[in-house]
């Protein structure tokens, strides 16, 4: 499964847990538009985290939290391996 | 000149109950000719007035010795195996100790404390010594990360709750425990079955939880005590069966609805009771109603036992307290009013208190308290669940999330571990604030349990 697949379905799996109505996913959605609060972006790093071994956020200090749906994903794909 | 006749052990045992015994996994010692016998070498009479330091690697030494030194002794300070090598020169210092009794009188040669026993197995004759003085039993606390504190109790402290309850009716019992008897929950039951008249089988902690049993089953043991910890290790180690004890305890650690229900359909013959009780508490009451919990109507005086609830922690003011923490910079043990602040976390709902937690173990999730206790005992109501252990998370978002290690129940299928994944969670969130659910969960085979038997939260 590719990074993008992981963190779009762990999305999904956490909107259906925590009831929250997920707007269409697009690299463009802000994060703030899911709908996500910051324990639901707590639980989304922490087992995307265990899911892929790498938290993006805590490795680099001055990594800004991404703004966007596609900001995101592309802070798992661009970690070095 | 009588101002009050003190009993001391040995006035509790005597060679008219024939046929008791104590015993480990190696030796078996009669408790009724216990008292023209010595482990000390007949050299019980140096020890008198004395401050003694009971070190020794066994429990059965440990025993034998405690019932020859009480009433001779002016303390003894009782050693837990785990005690941390590196704090015994601070605790003799404390406690004041001018004699060792112990089973390697090489390490002491050159200690500095004045006079060193060797205490032996097989015990040999001596004449029956007489109690001069109440002897003080000063325990360790157990879980604290520094020096552990020195705690001082009297056999009448020590042994309230026992006589306040009396002698039951029928054979005379065959008391066992999990715990070590050099800590507060084991020396209980060591005195119960002394003050009963009944045999007492060790536990050894080198012992395989199966061989443990069979020797259980093999000495007749009717009434047994442990932690939930403990007991919920039998209960997945599949050895339960056909061991089938009259009365099980637990006490230790906060028991909750699922480890009751579990060793109720584990042992279906026996009466399964938990009792609450702390180093420094003493016994507060025991529960037999197999619920969790305890009545909101024991608060208040009960049985000479008064207990209330201060910033939700419990006070007990009872004789069966501590009397003084020991040492130089020993803090007070009880409030002003003289009550002790277990530091036991209890809430109310509906007509009962529940234990949510220690006071020290608080969890910081976001700024929030959590009690990881209150998460577990949500996750071990699922059938599913054996054990869980709940702790924190740090978290680039919220500073902390709440995390679970999980133990199934023994025989179940693990491919459907997703969807107890999920009705777990259901159950939390449920039950729980937002907060507390855990983000993640993770299934384990084992959880550490400290060697005082309760679930390891060093870490947490």
């Amino acid at each position: 499964m590719s990074v993008r697949s992981k963190v779009i379905e762990a999305i999904r799996q956490i909107a259906k847990e925590q009831k929250v109505a997920l707007p269409e996913l697009s690299d463009d959605l802000s994060l703030h538009e899911t709908g996500f609060d910051s324990l639901a972006f707590a639980i989304l790093v922490a087992r995307l985290e265990d899911d892929t071994g790498v938290d993006p956020f805590t490795i680099s200090e001055d990594a800004a939290f991404p703004a966007t749906v596609g900001d995101f994903v592309r802070a798992y794909e661009n970690v070095p391996a | 000149m009588s101002p009050r006749e003190i009993f001391a052990l040995r006035d509790h045992l005597g060679a008219e109950l024939k046929g008791r015994t104590i015993s480990d996994a190696h030796d078996v010692v009669s408790l009724t000719d216990i008292l023209s016998q010595t482990v000390l070498g007949g050299r019980l009479r140096e020890l008198s007035g004395r401050a003694v330091l009971l070190k020794l690697s066994d429990q059965l030494r440990s025993g034998l010795a405690m019932i020859e030194l009480d009433g001779i002794a002016r303390r003894m300070l009782l050693c837990p195996p785990d005690l941390n090598p590196a704090h015994l020169d601070a605790l003799i210092a404390d406690a004041g100790i001018d004699a060792v009794v112990t089973d390697e009188p090489d390490h002491w040669a050159d200690s500095g404390v004045s006079l060193v026993v060797t205490a032996q197995l097989p015990p040999t004759v001596t004449a029956p010594a007489r109690t001069e003085r109440a002897t003080e039993w000063l325990m360790l606390t157990s879980g604290t990360s520094g020096v552990p504190k020195i705690v001082g109790h009297t056999l009448e402290a020590l042994t309230g709750a026992i006589v306040a309850e009396g002698s039951a009716r029928g054979p005379a019992p065959v008391w066992a425990t999990f715990y070590d008897i050099r800590r507060y929950g084991g020396l209980q039951i060591f005195l119960r079955a002394i003050l009963s008249g009944g045999s007492m089988v060790l536990s050894d902690p080198h012992e395989a939880l199966g061989d443990h049993v069979a020797r259980l089953k093999a000495r007749g043991v009717s009434h047994i005590s442990g932690t939930p910890s403990h007991w919920r290790k039998l209960l997945m180690s599949g050895s339960a069966a056909q061991f089938a004890p009259a009365y099980v305890r637990l006490s230790g650690e906060i028991a909750d609805q699922a480890v009751l229900d579990g060793l109720k359909a584990a042992f279906p013959n026996s009466s399964v009771g938990h009792a609450y009780a702390s180093t420094e508490a003493g016994v507060g009451f025991a529960v037999n109603d197999g619920l969790e919990g305890f009545p909101a109507d024991y608060l208040g005086n009960r049985n000479g036992v008064e207990m209330k609830v201060v910033d939700g922690s419990l006070r007990i003011r009872s004789t069966r307290t501590a009397h003084a923490y020991v040492g130089r910079s020993a803090a007070a043990l009880t409030d002003d009013d003289g009550f002790v602040d277990s530091g036991d976390i209890v809430e109310r709902r509906g007509d009962r208190y529940y234990f949510v937690g220690r006071r020290g173990g608080i969890i910081n999730i976001g700024g929030l308290k959590v009690h990881p206790e209150e998460i577990e005992a949500v996750i071990n109501r699922h059938p599913d669940v054996r054990m869980s252990r709940a702790k924190s998370r740090k978290s680039p978002i919220t500073g902390g999330i709440v995390v679970a290690d999980v133990i199934l129940t023994e025989g179940t299928d693990p491919t459907r571990a997703k969807e107890i994944r999920d009705q777990i969670l259901e159950r939390c969130r449920a039950q729980l604030a937002s907060h507390k659910v855990p983000a993640v969960i993770r299934f384990v085979e084992a959880l550490d349990v400290t060697p005082a038997g309760k679930l390891a939260r060093t870490d947490a």
